[in-house]
């Protein structure tokens, strides 16, 4: 196998692995908070602003395998 | 047919002297000349009863004042400047990337990490100013001097983060359009651009949001960041 193939095998298991955390982690996050706004809907904003930044963050993890990903396939150090 | 895509290249359009100018410093320049020319268009005459551009931007104004100072729970308007800079801004680049011809500049690593650096500088500037050196750097060695590289790191990785995230969601999705043009032919990237309004604001928001409690983790006052 070239450096290519392995590089290209690792973006697809970088990426599709590493949606897996963030994608339960955001699940659990939205399910949490939908049970808040159920209880007490007059604090729905302020749930809903934490939310967001919560999911931004959970997020940042998935955009990190893809940016690892996005490195391997056009600008990998080991092929050029 | 070929599928040409280079996500972390930028494309040189002249050089201005020694400097290369690219094509999202000239859409920033763009947008920072559509921006002046509206403020300057709604406050020139600014009136009590103002006319509706006036209005507009006073709404626009008064709802990114209210947001920060949920947030931050002190007066927002000494931080406003920024910060509703940095939204209003973000919305503008975000957003730009509709346009036909036009590539969103925060599509590109340049210029999420200058605003990202622009963050990390300010939260210190704000920091060092209400507290002054001797309370701000105390924060550092708070709760227990061993923790005095795990603070400094943090704050390097979380500018690092705020980087990375705006710069991924925004290259992600101009990389998934291109991606599903080439597969799929013309009219089908239509929901996708739709969606891409929607990313574009909910990361304008995350990431001023980020930068509040970035601001008021330092200054002291509001939710912990």
């Amino acid at each position: 196998m070239t450096v290519d193939m392995l590089s290209i095998i690792g973006a697809a298991l970088a990426v599709s692995v590493g949606a897996i955390g963030p994608a339960f982690a955001e699940g659990r996050a939205i399910a949490a908070a939908m049970e808040a706004i159920a209880r007490q809907p007059e604090a729905s904003g302020t749930i809903s602003r934490t939310l967001f930044v919560g999911l931004a963050m959970i997020e940042t993890m998935a955009i990190y395998c893809l940016v690892v990903a996005l490195l391997l396939l056009y600008a990998n150090p080991f092929t050029q | 047919m070929t599928l040409q895509l280079h996500p972390l290249q930028t494309e040189i359009l002249f050089h201005l002297g020694p400097v290369p100018i690219t094509s999202e410093v000239t859409t920033t320049w763009a947008i920072m000349a559509v921006l002046v020319a509206i403020s300057w268009l709604a406050m020139r005459h600014a009136k009590v009863k103002g006319g509706w551009l006036q209005t507009v931007v006073e709404v626009a104004v008064e709802a990114i004042a209210d947001q920060v100072e949920a947030i931050l729970r002190v007066d927002p308007w000494k931080y406003l400047p920024l910060l509703a800079t940095l939204f209003i801004y973000l919305v503008f680049a975000n957003l730009s990337g509709m346009l036909p011809g036009v590539e969103a500049p925060t599509a590109h690593i340049e210029t999420p990490a200058a605003l990202a650096l622009i963050v990390f500088f300010s939260v210190q500037f704000y920091g060092l100013r209400s507290q002054g050196l001797k309370a701000y750097a105390k924060r550092y060695l708070e709760p227990n001097p061993l923790l005095l590289p795990l603070n400094l790191v943090s704050q390097v990785t979380r500018s690092f983060s705020l980087m990375m995230r705006l710069f991924g969601n925004m290259m992600s999705h101009e990389l998934v359009l291109a991606i599903i043009l080439f597969l799929a032919g013309l009219f089908v990237p239509v929901p996708f651009m739709l969606l891409g309004i929607l990313i574009g604001l909910i990361q304008a928001f995350i990431f001023t949001v980020l930068a509040t409690v970035y601001i008021g983790g330092a200054v002291g006052g509001g939710e912990a960041g």
